[in-house]
């Protein structure tokens, strides 16, 4: 329900440094553009010097939602410094988002890093461009199919491999998810929603 | 029963009758309910569709209601608490989502009415979410930092609701004969409360004015395409404008509003302070 405690909005909302103007060269994702809206060029995350060991705590908090991704394969870590951990939610309304940010605050301070304060920033907004080629890889592996942009036609099934599928339902069992089945092997399977 | 309250609106605003009566405490204080506006069309919309979990037509319906009412529940939250640090009174979103009441609430009739069949519940989203995307767009310029963050992330989730709405309009439209026949009534039920959604009242105006909020006005033109076009293709009639019914921006509600809130609210004024 609403707001538990200690998630917060940062008002107003850190605007964070753009880093190279978005994912060059030919990623995945590159040149595309999501659904019509005005999502703005995708920023890499900062990653500040020396700092490997905090991301490297970050990278073994899993997503609550999907837990074969960690928030870094998502791309919601959007900077780590010395003394602060920025994090963008990936939807206005999803329920991971408090979970993360205690798991996070727990893994750090595990780790011996209590000073380092968690932040969230609103915008730039965050978008399935974030999520790592290893998060995309290990989506599906997992049985998830990774986002499709619009125009790329259907999703391949995870499990078969076909493009031969087809949309049940727009709205799956999480917000970032929808349901798809395939229609060669007759599975049904989830996609990540482009977003 | 409390009396009614004043509205929050600028000084020299003009206006006549008690209602009208001008609040103290300037800008903040318009921004608060502006914000107020803003939080409780999401947060009472989000409960309402949420009576519908487990009692959808088929279950890809049932997760579909569940995730628009919690990408509005979300966008409550984050407007709420907003709300509440611009007050400066130490209440945050759950205070003023569970601790107002009734009149104290600012969201449009729209969003409080009973979500009666399948058919009347798409009618309302068809209307609400074509109008929250426009304004949500329109707020991605907002001089409020917090809105217009709020703004870009919620406009791609609204997209997904409004698209949702359309697609079943369109469906029991053109369908059988009783889908049909449901889905023009719910458009006829729901018609007559369009008007308050694109209303320029003085707050609604002031804000404009001052870079934070939305024209309202402005935005009907293209709602108005969409949404009659959706309505073409479900091969409906556009319903007769009504006599407009307004109010609920200046906490005038219909009846149905008190009872969602003994829903919602009953469990924290019943255990005060409770957390799970």
């Amino acid at each position: 329900m609403v707001a538990a405690g200690k998630a917060r909005v940062d008002s107003p909302p850190l605007t964070l440094p753009f880093d190279g103007g978005g994912k060059g060269g030919g990623g995945v994702n590159a040149g595309r553009r999501v659904s019509g809206d005005s999502t703005p060029p995708q920023p890499l995350p900062i990653k500040g010097r020396g700092l490997e060991p905090i991301w490297a705590v970050l990278e073994s908090v899993p997503d609550p939602e999907i837990p074969v991704l960690s928030i870094v394969d998502l791309g919601i870590v959007r900077a780590v410094e010395a003394e602060r951990v920025v994090l963008t939610p990936t939807y206005t309304g999803c329920p991971a988002t408090q979970v993360i940010e205690r798991d996070v605050r727990a893994a750090l301070d595990a780790a011996g890093y209590r000073r380092v304060r968690i932040e969230t920033a609103l915008s730039p907004a965050w978008t399935t461009d974030w999520i790592t080629p290893v998060g995309r890889a290990k989506l599906h592996a997992y049985g998830i199919a990774p986002p499709t942009a619009p125009g790329q036609g259907t999703p391949e099934c995870p499990r078969c491999g076909s493009a031969h599928t087809d949309e049940i339902s727009r709205f799956g069992s999480t917000p970032c998810k929808s349901l798809w089945r395939c229609l060669d092997c007759a599975e049904p399977f989830d996609l990540f929603k482009c977003h | 029963m409390a009396s009614l309250p004043p509205i929050d609106l600028p000084r020299g605003a003009t206006g006549a009758g008690a209602f009208d009566a001008l609040a103290e405490g300037g800008e903040n204080n318009v921004l608060f309910g502006f914000l107020l506006r803003l939080g409780d069309d999401s947060l009472i919309l989000g409960q309402r569709l949420s009576e519908w979990t487990g009692h959808a037509p088929s279950v890809e319906v049932d997760l579909s209601l569940a995730n628009i009412a919690l990408d509005l529940v979300g966008q409550a939250t984050h407007f709420l608490n907003h709300a509440g640090e611009v007050e400066g009174k130490g209440r945050d979103g759950d205070a003023l989502a569970f601790r107002r009441d009734v009149l104290d609430f600012r969201n449009c009739w729209l969003v409080e009415q009973p979500n009666g069949d399948f058919a009347q519940t798409m009618a309302r989203q068809l209307l609400f979410s074509g109008w929250q995307k426009l304004l949500f767009q329109a707020l991605l310029g907002s001089r409020d930092a917090t809105v217009a963050a709020v703004a870009e992330k919620a406009v791609k989730e609204v997209t997904y609701h409004e698209e949702l709405a359309a697609e079943w309009v369109i469906r029991l439209g053109d369908g059988t004969e009783e889908s049909r026949r449901r889905m023009q009534d719910g458009l006829e039920w729901m018609w007559r409360f369009v008007p308050e959604l694109f209303d320029m009242d003085p707050l609604a105006a002031f804000v404009a004015e001052h870079g934070l909020g939305a024209d309202l006005a402005a935005l009907r033109p293209a709602w108005d395409r969409r949404v009659r076009s959706v309505i073409e293709q479900a091969t409906l009639r556009v319903p007769a404008d009504q006599r407009p019914i307004l109010g609920g921006r200046r906490g005038h509600h219909s009846e149905h509003l008190g009872h969602l809130l003994c829903t919602m609210q009953f469990l924290p004024r019943t255990y005060p302070d409770a957390t799970w």
